[in-house]
């Protein structure tokens, strides 16, 4: 069986190719998945038109950015996905105050709304390990779109948004708690959910789950995530 | 707590054991302390259809100065740990410690680096009830199983000798890796 091409796929990026179901390797898949061969794509960039509001959204933003003397559409979004009817827009962390206000203030945007904070953790993508994603909703026009930021692991900073979205306050410390990555500004950006004192950051991907060893009669069953190994 | 703990060994402290056993089982007061889905089988355990007030525990106390049961329900976080230590702590003598579910008994099904495994880390645990969740029924065994264990609780000098010799007892049980045979 020979993994499908993921050469010439226009529309996708190929980050990486999924053995079995679980990913075990050096162990046996218990799953009767073992042989299945399925690569990970992320959508790549769309090319125009859009579709529904979103011209409209980008056009605009685009617009509000001119006039507010702030970069270009091109330098502060790095790339603009429609992936399942959903517009995401890649915004590099150096523009991301900038672009949000504009979000928000813009009356033909009015993204009044951000919804969180969500942290992703891609330990393959080289110097973009760790993403930050905003979903937003305009209550004005009743639309939604969705920001990514993406950081290395090495520098993760990005600025804080408690100024234009106070809602992001406790969400930028879970993300910070969870992922570690430094919301640059935030006015008090401790841990929320852990306890103060905890080491790691525990929903990254290379984070152990940590288990202890279960003792039966006669036998001893290892922690869930040292029964098999996963890759 | 009082006079009865400096009565000398014999006749009168078991009479009085009798007594103040009858007494503090016929009037337990249970801390809230829900932390997941075995604090909805013990809201039900507190409804009309259970009813543990047949046993007059139907006063469930937030506050831990008022009560002197607390029925752990669910699983404690660490960062949950030490409130649940705390809770303990302030609850006043004499108090008794239900591990309701697995969770609370033993980790359960959350063998990881965010859930105490096993409540008995943090405070001493009286009766250990499993099931994911119990159901009513099962916790209103547990309850009664604990209400026997209360009747016969020794006061004073009998109560110094019942801990040395369950001290005693749990050094030199056999661990469980170390049993054979079938499991049962």
């Amino acid at each position: 069986m020979t993994p499908p091409s993921t050469e010439g796929d226009s529309g996708r990026e190929a980050i990486g190719t999924r053995r079995g179901l679980f990913g075990a390797s050096g162990s046996g898949d218990t799953s009767g998945y073992g042989r299945l061969v399925s690569p990970i794509f992320m959508p790549d960039r769309t090319p125009r038109p859009y579709g529904g509001y979103f011209d409209d959204v980008v056009d605009h933003l685009g617009q509000a950015l001119t006039t507010r003397g702030a970069p270009k559409l091109d330098d502060a979004v790095e790339k603009v996905v429609v992936f399942r009817d959903e517009l995401t827009l890649y915004v590099r962390r150096e523009h991301l105050r900038v672009v949000a206000s504009a979000l928000r203030d813009e009356p033909s945007l009015r993204f009044e709304l951000c919804l969180g904070v969500s942290g992703v953790h891609y330990p393959d993508e080289t110097d973009r390990e760790l993403h930050a994603v905003y979903p937003l909703l305009s209550i004005t026009h009743n639309r939604r779109i969705r920001m990514e930021v993406a950081v290395p692991d090495a520098d993760p900073h990005i600025p804080s948004l408690y100024a234009i979205y106070p809602t992001c306050d406790w969400h930028e410390r879970e993300t910070y708690d969870f992922f570690g990555i430094v919301f640059d500004g935030h006015p008090a950006l401790t841990r929320i959910q852990m306890p103060d004192d905890w080491e790691g950051h525990p929903q990254r991907k290379d984070y152990p789950l940590g288990g202890i060893p279960v003792e039966f009669k006669g036998a001893r069953i290892a922690p869930p995530d040292q029964r098999r190994s996963y890759s | 707590m009082g006079i009865e703990e400096k009565l000398p060994s014999g006749f009168l402290l078991t009479t009085v054991e009798g007594l103040a056993g009858y007494m503090r089982k016929g009037s337990l007061w249970p801390a809230t302390f829900g932390l997941a889905c075995c604090a909805i089988e013990m809201m039900a355990t507190s409804g009309g259809r259970f009813d543990i007030a047949r046993f007059g525990m139907e006063a469930f106390r937030a506050s831990p100065r008022q009560a002197d049961l607390m029925i752990v329900a669910g699983r404690v976080s660490q960062k949950m740990a030490p409130v649940l230590r705390q809770i303990y702590d302030q609850m006043a003598e004499p108090k008794w410690v239900l591990a309701m579910g697995v969770c609370a008994s033993s980790g359960g099904m959350f063998n990881n680096y965010a859930i105490v495994q096993g409540v008995d880390h943090v405070v001493p645990v009286d009766i250990y009830l499993p099931g994911c969740p119990p159901r009513p029924e099962m916790l209103l065994y547990a309850i009664l199983k604990l209400h026997e264990k209360i009747q016969e609780m020794p006061l004073g000098v009998d109560r110094d000798e019942a801990i040395r010799a369950a001290e005693q007892a749990a050094l030199s049980a056999t661990p469980t890796i170390e049993m054979k045979g079938l499991l049962r």
